[in-house]
């Protein structure tokens, strides 16, 4: 998370530059940082003090203190225990699969042309079609257990990460394979040392992709073929009118979003290290 | 076979396309006969598109040629020739070393013992010390070195340059010609060298080879006659932009017959 426009700020002159307090300083140089916290505790705030005050609606909206002792009161409880766990490995193995399926075949295709022309039209027809409509077309194929949420995870997950795995190969610089070739590259070196490496920013992107639309898959899945799990937990917290409850789950969903993107993140950048960041390149 | 002491020996080449959408033939090199021999520096030159690019494809294997034989010695290591691309040609994901070494490590030559065979290019082409930057870090000139290293760790016979220093600025391409003739003398190579550059092609070559408009041929082969060493100063001598005078005459009469800066011009020659 660079800050391209950021990264150069002119020097202004010693002698004309102002006095600044340590607090000042610090502000100066984590403005980014800072204005970024006083967004979030601000909200935060106009939230809980709204709510006490009460031009916020408490029954409807509940309040920052209210889901902090609800998530308190849920982590003691074994059945929440169980319905991270259900969610966790619907989230998992589905997620999984498609990454180790996704990948490859994404690869496959891109390299081999007439492969390609075989796939295309599923490709594309799968990626047009909100797939989250093939639900309940699952549920009747797999039922309700954890098989047909693992299936609709999956399906959010693999055509984001095929679709650009395709691009990544389709679009290799043709010059670096003509460099491999001319020194004799067998096949299998022409991919791990053009192929593989110039192809792993889409495949990152596909994984952030995936990772989102897995999270969707899991939660939806859960909302219709209702049996444990966090979708589950806030469906039952709806209809109870808990939001502090429903905020509770939503947010462990966002902070898993969140932890594996930015995980996702530094691994992509170790790849790429051979890349100039946006501060090297200005 | 090879007569002795000829590095390559090229004839009747000759390499067509078809354009997929029209059907058409097109022409790309009508025939060409070429020999070069061992340790001999020898330039093409031609207008754009007269398939001098395609040419070296076809003599490093990348293109089958339509028609013709083309045979290259094989060097004292078994390797016939290797070649400095154009710019960026460099893979951006591996340092110097990795690059230079690339050619070592495709013949099956263990990466540590390929490394350690890349250092004294690395040192020939004046890159010491930079050997893990990436190529994103290193100057046009300083890739171009990089480049060169790469073609010459696997020890060739022939080393075939596309063009190096086509995307170089104008005062780097000359400081890159004179080492370049530095490099060749200590690696005592054969080369061929493709350049659109009528100077460079004069300065670095013992022969120049005059190509026409496509479809590609042989329009003269000009042997330069200037003493080696050779330094910059050179090309400020009568006798120097004589020979200028000779392949430019040759090149203008081409871009008449194809109607400089119409459709001809714009047809590229990476065809």
């Amino acid at each position: 998370m660079t800050a391209g426009t950021d990264a150069l700020r002119p020097i202004r002159n010693p002698n004309a530059r102002r006095r600044r307090t340590p607090i000042g300083r610090w502000f100066h140089y984590n403005e980014r940082l800072a204005l970024g916290l006083v967004g979030l505790v601000g909200f935060i705030l106009f939230w809980e003090i709204g709510s006490r005050v009460g031009f916020v609606d408490a029954f409807f909206f509940s309040k920052p203190s209210s889901i902090l002792a609800a998530g308190i009161n849920e982590v003691q409880l074994p059945r929440f225990w169980t319905d991270v766990e259900a969610s966790a490995f619907e989230f998992v193995t589905g997620y999984a699969l498609a990454v180790a399926l996704g990948v490859p075949l994404g690869i496959a295709f891109g390299w081999y042309r007439r492969l390609s022309y075989m796939a295309d039209p599923w490709l594309n027809l799968f990626n047009s079609l909100p797939r989250i409509a093939l639900l309940p077309l699952l549920v009747l194929w797999l039922g309700l257990g954890v098989e047909s949420k693992i299936a609709v995870v999956f399906l959010g997950a693999f055509f984001s990460l095929v679709i650009p795995t395709v691009q990544g190969v389709r679009t290799v610089d043709r010059r670096l394979l003509d460099v491999a070739r001319s020194f004799g590259a067998s096949q299998r070196r022409l991919f791990t040392s053009v192929v593989a490496p110039s192809t792993v920013p889409f495949i990152a992107t596909g994984l952030r992709l995936g990772l989102g639309r897995a999270l969707i898959g899991v939660v939806v899945g859960e909302l219709y073929a209702q049996t444990q799990g966090l979708g589950v937990m806030i469906f039952k917290a709806s209809n109870n009118i808990q939001p502090d409850r429903m905020f509770f789950a939503i947010i462990l969903l966002t902070a898993t979003g969140i932890v594996g993107v930015e995980a996702l993140r530094r691994v992509e950048r170790y790849f790429d290290r051979w890349r100039p960041s946006l501060e090297e390149a200005t | 076979m090879l007569t002795e002491g000829i590095a390559l020996s090229a004839r009747g080449v000759r390499m067509e396309y078809r354009d997929q959408t029209t059907r058409d033939r097109l022409v790309a090199i009508e025939k060409i006969d070429l020999e070069i021999a061992e340790g001999e520096f020898v330039s093409i030159v031609g207008p754009s598109g007269c398939g001098k690019s395609t040419f070296l494809k076809v003599v490093n294997g990348l293109l089958p040629a339509t028609d013709g034989e083309i045979e290259v010695r094989p060097g004292a290591k078994g390797i016939p020739h290797a070649t400095v691309f154009q710019d960026s040609s460099l893979f951006p994901w591996y340092t110097v070393i990795g690059n230079v070494s690339y050619g070592l490590v495709c013949k099956g030559v263990s990466r540590r013992e390929a490394y350690e065979r890349a250092k004294p290019l690395i040192k020939l082409v004046g890159l010491d010390g930079f050997e893990s930057k990436y190529p994103y870090q290193l100057s046009g000139g300083m890739q171009q070195r990089a480049n060169l290293a790469r073609a010459l760790t696997v020890d060739p016979e022939l080393l075939l340059m596309d063009e190096p220093f086509a995307a170089l600025d104008a005062q780097t391409r000359e400081i890159m010609q004179v080492e370049l003739l530095r490099i060749w003398s200590k690696a005592q190579k054969t080369v061929l060298f493709i350049t659109h550059q009528i100077d460079e092609a004069i300065f670095l070559s013992d022969r120049v080879v005059v190509m026409s408009a496509r479809p590609g041929r042989i329009l003269a082969d000009i042997r330069i006659e200037l003493p080696r060493p050779r330094a910059l100063e050179l090309k400020r001598t009568p006798e120097f932009t004589a020979y200028e005078d000779e392949v430019w005459k040759l090149i203008s009469s081409q871009l008449a017959s194809m109607g400089v800066g119409g459709e001809g011009a714009s047809v590229t020659d990476a065809a």
